[in-house]
């Protein structure tokens, strides 16, 4: 790390998820029919949410890029695209988790796990596209243009989902219907803020390695031409 | 020069192209029929549970047989330069697309329809009941799985692995057309009428017409780089 600022992010996201662990595993009330595994749900949701955030600012960072070929928003496309991942991967590894318990299966093709895992699956797919891809420029556009394709299809996959039968259960955040206990609702929010603070953390850091990622893989073609 | 007018010559090059050297269809078709061999391994191809799977059934055959022509479509321009030379060309990037989709659309057209009857064969389904609605679909789901497809295949042109990338890009982004499809194509093959199914319908209208917009203000970036 080099300047004093660096050290910001990474001191509060460790104070908001120790917060977070407290509040979901101590503080939130337990909840009626399923017990203590319920409340794995205040990091399964929002690192959901959280991957959403990064898949868009990885789309508009693309697409910044193609107006303006400047590489930096490259990086930062790549470093969102990329925690992304991991957020889905989150959200899918503790949506199994819950799943064992309640509905007795490790996974079931319901159409909201469906999308989660098709989701994912783009963007393994944005990423091993990019390893496949020598030069820089090319690189760049051909991932941006993908993220585009990749993002828009979103909401396309959630729509047709609704239309077939899903056994998930529906969402409670943002929906009209307050049926969450205000404690649980508290949580929920304190934890999504928590997983957002810490996508900004690995994006900080996820950054710094992909430009020097870029330094040295320009500083290698220097050689080689020289 | 009129960009549609520019498209349907594009079209009609790749069709006599393929017209020409049969490079892509036999290849496709009797992969085709592989894949409907297969099929006959995992299940009970005798038994009633197949007609309610059949739709899917034919939308895997084609989609992965698709794959294959799609794979073709601008990795059969890069032998001298013509890539290049289709992009300097005085027509936009938009009529290269449009036009490579077309030829693709069609080319998969006759692919599925010659499949068609040998499904119906093999799986003994009755495909004839609503032929009229069945062909809509069959433009409908092959135009939204080609227009992806296409502008995929200018993506991966120059990328290492091209006939590996292809695929695994490519069936995860089609997911809500082939979902819509196969619906569809399971409901018309068990002789219902299509009025209940008509949001997939809408869904598929809808997709077609996202993703042409899309490939149509995205390919210029794409293939001038």
């Amino acid at each position: 790390m080099k300047s004093r600022s660096e050290w910001v992010l990474p001191v509060l996201t460790a104070a908001m998820l120790v917060a977070a662990l407290y509040l979901a595993f101590v503080w939130a009330p337990t909840e009626k029919t399923m017990g203590h595994v319920q409340r794995i749900f205040y990091f399964h949701v929002p690192s959901f949410f959280t991957a959403v955030v990064a898949f868009l600012v990885g789309m508009v960072a693309g697409i910044r890029f193609l107006m303006s070929r400047d590489f930096r928003f490259d990086e930062l496309a790549v470093s969102s695209n990329e925690i992304g991942v991991i957020f889905t991967s989150v959200n899918l590894v503790t949506g199994s988790v819950w799943a064992k318990p309640i509905w007795g299966v490790w996974w079931t093709w319901d159409a909201r796990l469906t999308s989660a895992f098709v989701l994912w699956l783009m963007y393994v797919g944005y990423l091993i596209l990019r390893r496949s891809v020598d030069e820089p420029g090319l690189r760049g556009v051909v991932a941006a243009v993908f993220s585009i394709f990749a993002f828009v299809d979103v909401p396309i996959v959630y729509m047709s989902i609704r239309w077939w039968r899903t056994q998930h259960p529906q969402p409670v955040m943002f929906s009209t219907e307050g049926t969450l206990d205000p404690q649980m609702c508290l949580v929920l929010y304190f934890c999504l803020l928590a997983m957002l603070v810490l996508y900004l953390c690995l994006l900080q850091i996820r950054r710094r390695v992909e430009r020097l990622r870029h330094e040295t893989e320009g500083l290698r073609r220097l050689v080689h031409s020289a | 020069m009129n960009v549609l007018r520019a498209a349907f010559a594009i079209a009609l090059k790749d069709l006599r192209v393929e017209r020409r050297n049969r490079e892509v269809i036999n290849a496709a078709f009797s992969f085709a029929l592989v894949v409907l061999l297969l099929f006959s391994f995992t299940f009970d191809p005798s038994g009633e549970e197949t007609r309610e799977m059949s739709g899917g059934l034919l939308w895997l055959v084609f989609s992965f047989a698709g794959v294959l022509v799609l794979n073709r479509s601008f990795a059969r321009e890069t032998s001298n330069d013509c890539l290049d030379a289709l992009v300097a060309a005085p027509v936009p990037g938009a009529a290269i697309f449009l036009g490579k989709a077309l030829a693709n659309a069609l080319l998969l057209l006759v692919l599925e329809l010659a499949c068609l009857p040998v499904f119906g064969i093999f799986y003994n389904v009755r495909w004839q009941v609503n032929f009229g609605w069945l062909l809509v679909v069959f433009v409908l789901g092959t135009w939204g799985f080609t227009v992806i497809g296409t502008v995929f295949s200018a993506l991966t042109v120059n990328v290492r692995l091209r006939e590996l990338m292809l695929p695994l890009l490519v069936f995860p982004v089609t997911v809500p057309a082939l979902m819509a499809s196969v619906q569809l194509t399971t409901a018309l093959f068990s002789g219902q009428p299509i009025a209940p199914e008509l949001l997939w319908l809408r869904l598929l209208v809808g997709f077609d017409l996202i993703f042409t917009l899309l490939g149509v203000a995205l390919v210029e970036t794409l293939l001038v780089g």
